[in-house]
């Protein structure tokens, strides 16, 4: 990166004293049918300069809409009272014209989905150099020439060419460089981040959280980020604001949060979060209930009906922010702060504590031997590829993705497999390749002992029956226009059962999952999208199978309901015997859930083996990348890790590298002597047992540790 | 991507020769000239009728009839009508007619129906809004011969307002005029004004209704936001980002929108009295004539595949993700 061609101004010299955004007792609230939506009630907060704030909280809690209204970017329709001074200037009420000259100069954003905050249609260059051209009387060749040396800043590879590309020809690391190029085109004094990393894998995500450290260095501004993930922050903010129902519930600095949290919703937060770091089983929160609806909040803290603490008084007014601790700077949205403050844990441990998380129970199975249990789920050497095709009248093969390049894994009876990669990788393919059951085009995948490739249609609807699904989008995988009970009861239908013994199930199925049975006859928009998990839970469970496939099943939840999702597969497990197989791109997750877990990378396993072992000691280059760049909520342990900065993207499986798949982004690689270079260049490295039930894919295998 | 055009090109070619064969197929199955020549009174004598069951070769078998024309059609020649004139000399005048109708009307229907469609999701649920979407409806649910019939009455009151007929709404030139070349053209000007409204009108309705949506699909998305974080202010996000992004999906609307309008604007001439082709296909229908309606379907059949040719032209200029290398 050459930061030496490009002029910012020194982070030295600040050109205003005092805080570069002052926000003062912010309202927003917009109309809707239920009535005015309450979305930010009474928020203040400030940013210094060259300072990161934090600000946390779940999908509802008006983080986003606060800084939409700092941007003015808000709807119309959107009544907004208060004060947001920026830089001494009162923002709310100015013109659209007036904002627009401060908009993408002094206060630049960053988006949460890369994907579609690019306009199709212009090249990426020509939109880096619109956001200087709307600000700064220069020539339009002076204006590409500096988007070109911004893209160069951010790290795009062959910058020059690059920036004739369209956004499309982007993947989402490199569109959310470019939007970061665009965010510190103007050198501005404030950039707020809006889940930037929420959408990308964890590689990337490390990458762009490196780059914004970056971007607030060379530009001095002061950051804002917003973020559901407490991890994201840890390391990265200096103070920290977790926002609940439209308010500020804590402040203070990111150490102090973390430690001496004083809220029962942070509390919660913290102690819902799956560690990478913890090996023993830990007892992960759930916040049960869900987050208040802001068109007619009652009298009293919005948190009481979701608070383990709650008292009669919580319900008589909203507590205000007040210090705690003795600190001016700590501060928290409860009356029975001091009573937190007199638990001895720490952290996650008092959230356990106050909120009465347990573990589940070892299912029984899980007592008899690994390799004397039934194998559930078997794959060998799967292989699938997808032509790639060319031509509209006359089509013509011009190449093959190798989706998936020979596989191989099993999952026995009780337990469960954790299937990881970053996207692109082929776990979709191979959960599509099992869950079809047909022959596959080179391979085997057997289950239960009986072979896809060897049965017939009768026979492979009866192996239906032992496996299901739960799918990642719990709003999308329920039929909008079935009752609950029908959603459930279809498998069923299918399969022949009698109408007395479904209405016998459902019910039990509920209740199995958690929710009412009374509640059976409501549609599934009805429902939260924790709740609709559940409900697809159930659906999967209706026909008794002995395994489980779940895609990505919590990553679409927030993040105080996730703990209760995990929470429910865990118990099911153990009280039904299920194997699951788990697929997943969150780390956290599966070593909280999965006994054995193996790593994907363009179609192949190239790590394998028992979760805590893989882990602790991980042989693979790729899967030490992938763990080092996961944020752990712990902000002491985040600031002293050394990060694995994987470069570039993933290559396409249509042209994988020769020899070992990941030696060109590998950094192993990058550091051995020529000859021994050759051999990761050449001979594709077999998987090699490394350790008992660990198995990795490298010829220079070596334990690192890197959590 | 010229080779992509170009193949996409032969396609069309062997798709127009299949939908001309099948209407000329049904008419020749189904006319019957001969009947309609018998029925004259005094009846025309045994030997002219037998002459002309020779010329309109109705002796061969009708593929042999297809190839017979269509190698006509081939060299230029595209047969004669019953009554023994060459339709290639009626042709050439009559598409003339119909595009300089059909291309006017289109052209002010596109521009105007996308800029009230914008305008409309802008101000969505705005009086405005609710104005043009009234306006549309109306005009949708309006057949053209009411329509035509309305604004014939419309344009009579304002000639007899002014005194003299500035607007005229009866053929597509006064028979007979005689004057230098800017004359005729005004001439044309004022018999041209109410049948173009007549399609405009139709048009702007339908346009802006899609408009209309494609572009709140637009207002919601990520990249509007974008542009505005960088500084544009709103107004300029919404055309230069917004607007280009939502025409997209508008081309084929606009491409097809054209071929089926050659057609389908056959009462607007019959009502104005243009001799166009749609007035033709009606014409050669009524005569039971096989030649003038396989010459109207295959005009038609070029005009559509054409408007597809040209859809993908348009899409692969206006988005440049469907771009072929």
């Amino acid at each position: 990166m050459t930061t030496s061609e490009i002029q910012f101004d020194t982070p030295a010299d600040p050109v205003v004293e005092g805080p570069v955004l002052q926000v003062e007792d912010l309202h927003v609230s917009f109309p809707s049918e239920a009535g005015r939506v309450r979305a930010v009630r009474g928020l203040s907060y400030h940013v210094s300069p060259g300072e990161v704030l934090g600000i946390v909280g779940e999908s509802g809690s008006g983080k986003s809409v606060s800084s939409l209204a700092v941007m003015g970017l808000l709807p119309n329709s959107a009544r907004i009272t208060g004060s947001i001074k920026f830089q001494g200037r009162e923002l709310i009420g100015q013109s659209d014209t007036e904002l627009s000259r401060i908009r993408g100069r002094r206060i630049s954003m960053v988006f949460q989905d890369p994907l579609s905050a690019l306009t199709p249609v212009y090249t990426v260059g020509d939109q880096i150099a619109e956001a200087i051209l709307v600000h700064r009387k220069v020539s339009k060749s002076a204006a590409n020439k500096r988007a070109i040396e911004l893209l160069d800043l951010v790290g795009i590879p062959n910058a020059a060419e690059r920036a004739k590309a369209f956004p499309h020809e982007f993947s989402g690391g490199m569109r959310q460089r470019a939007v970061i190029a665009m965010a510190i085109a103007n050198d501005p004094d404030l950039i707020i981040a809006d889940e930037p990393t929420t959408a990308l894998d964890v590689t990337v995500q490390a990458q762009v959280l490196q780059l914004l450290e970056t971007a607030q260095e060379v530009t001095g501004a002061g950051i804002v980020i917003i973020t559901h993930d407490l991890g994201v922050v840890a390391g990265f903010a200096d103070r920290l604001m977790v926002m609940y129902a439209g308010r500020a519930v804590e402040k203070g600095k990111v150490d102090d949060i973390y430690q001496q949290p004083r809220m029962p919703y942070t509390l919660g937060l913290l102690g819902s979060i799956p560690r990478l770091d913890v090996s023993e089983k830990q007892a992960l929160v759930p916040i049960k209930g869900q987050p208040p609806s802001l068109t007619d909040l009652p009298p009293g803290c919005p948190f009481a009906p979701r608070c383990p603490m709650v008292v009669d008084a919580c319900h008589t007014a909203e507590p205000p922010l007040v210090d705690v601790d003795g600190s001016l700077e700590h501060a928290a949205a409860c009356i029975r702060t001091n009573e937190i403050a007199a638990t001895d844990a720490e952290g996650a441990e008092a959230a356990v504590e106050i909120f009465g998380a347990e573990v589940a129970d070892e299912p029984e199975v899980a007592k008899i031997p690994r390799e004397q249990r039934d194998v559930v789920l078997g794959l060998d050497e799967l292989v699938k590829e997808y032509p790639v095709n060319k031509g509209v009248v006359f089509k013509r093969r011009v190449g093959t993705v190798h989706a998936v390049a020979g596989i191989s894994f099993d999952v026995r009876e009780g337990e469960t497999l954790g299937l990881v990669g970053e996207s692109g990788c082929g776990k979709t393919t191979t959960l599509m390749e099992i869950l079809n059951l047909q022959k596959p085009q080179s391979g085997e995948i057997s289950v239960l002992g009986t072979k896809s490739s060897e049965v017939d249609a009768k026979r492979r609807f009866a192996i239906r029956r032992d496996m299901s699904v739960v799918f990642q989008d719990p709003m999308a995988s329920l039929d909008p226009r079935l009752t609950i009970h029908d959603c459930i009861a279809e498998p069923m239908q299918v399969h022949g059962y009698s109408k007395a013994d479904i209405n016998r199930r459902v019910p039990e199925l509920m209740s199995l999952v958690g929710l009412r049975p009374e509640q059976l006859s409501r549609y599934p928009g009805e429902f939260s999208g924790g709740q609709r998990q559940r409900i697809g839970i159930a659906r999967a469970l209706a026909l008794e199978p002995k395994l489980v496939v779940l895609d990505e099943p919590v990553s679409a939840l927030d993040v105080s309901i996730q703990a209760g999702v995990i929470n429910l597969l865990e118990e099911l497990k153990s009280k039904l015997g299920l194997a699951y197989l788990f697929v997943a791109h969150d780390l956290s997750v599966v070593r909280h859930i999965a006994d054995r877990v193996a790593v994907m990378y363009l179609g192949k396993i190239i790590e394998i083996g028992e979760v805590d072992s893989v882990f602790d000691a991980p042989r693979h280059p790729y899967t030490q990348a992938l763990l080092s760049a996961i944020p752990i909520p712990d902000p002491v342990k985040e600031r002293q890790r050394e990060r694995i900065i994987l470069t570039g993207d993933l290559p396409s499986p249509a042209n994988p590298p020769s020899g070992c798949r990941f030696r060109t982004r590998c950094f192993l690689h990058a550091q051995l002597p020529p000859e021994k270079q050759r051999t990761c260049i050449e001979v594709e490295p077999p998987r090699e047992v490394q350790a008992p039930d660990h198995e990795a894919a490298c010829h220079f295998a070596q334990v690192r540790q890197v959590l | 991507m010229a080779g992509f055009l170009l193949r996409r090109l032969v396609n069309y070619v062997v798709l127009a020769l299949v939908a001309t064969f099948l209407a000329f197929t049904l008419a020749s199955a189904t006319f019957d000239p001969i009947g309609v020549l018998q029925q004259r009174n005094p009846p025309p004598p045994a030997a002219s009728i037998e002459a002309k069951k020779r010329d309109l070769h109705l002796d061969q078998p009708i593929p042999q009839r297809f190839v017979t024309w269509m190698g006509g059609v081939v060299q230029g020649d595209f047969g004669r009508t019953i009554a023994d004139r060459p339709i290639t000399d009626e042709l050439g005048r009559r598409i003339g007619v119909s595009l300089r109708l059909f291309l006017i009307g289109i052209t002010i229907g596109i521009l105007f129906g996308v800029l009230l469609g914008v305008v409309s999701a802008i101000r969505q649920y705005k009086f405005s809004d609710y104005f043009a979407t009234l306006f549309s409806f109306i005009l949708l649910s309006t057949p053209v011969f009411v329509l035509g019939t309305l604004l014939k009455m419309g344009a009579q009151g304002i000639n007899d307002s002014i005194g003299t007929n500035v607007l005229i709404f009866v053929g597509e030139t006064t028979p007979g005029f005689q004057g230098n070349w800017f004359e005729h053209l005004g001439d044309r000007l004022q018999h041209l004004v109410v049948p173009t409204l007549t399609i405009a009108l139709g048009q702007i309705a339908y346009y802006s209704r899609y408009q209309r949506s494609s572009m709140l699909d637009v207002l919601g998305s990520d990249f509007l936001r974008t542009a505005q974080a960088k500084g544009l202010t709103r107004r300029k996000a919404l055309f230069k980002h917004g607007l280009r992004t939502a025409l997209i999906p508008m081309a084929t609307l606009f491409a097809f929108g054209f071929g089926l309008l050659v057609v389908g604007g056959t009462f607007t001439e019959r009502i104005f009295g243009w001799f166009g082709m749609g007035d033709w296909l009606v014409t050669g229908i009524s005569a039971q004539d096989t030649n003038i309606t396989a010459t109207v379907t295959l005009f038609v059949a070029v005009c559509v595949l054409f408007s597809g040719w040209l859809a993908d032209v348009l899409y692969a200029a206006l988005d440049p993700r469907i771009r072929v290398n």
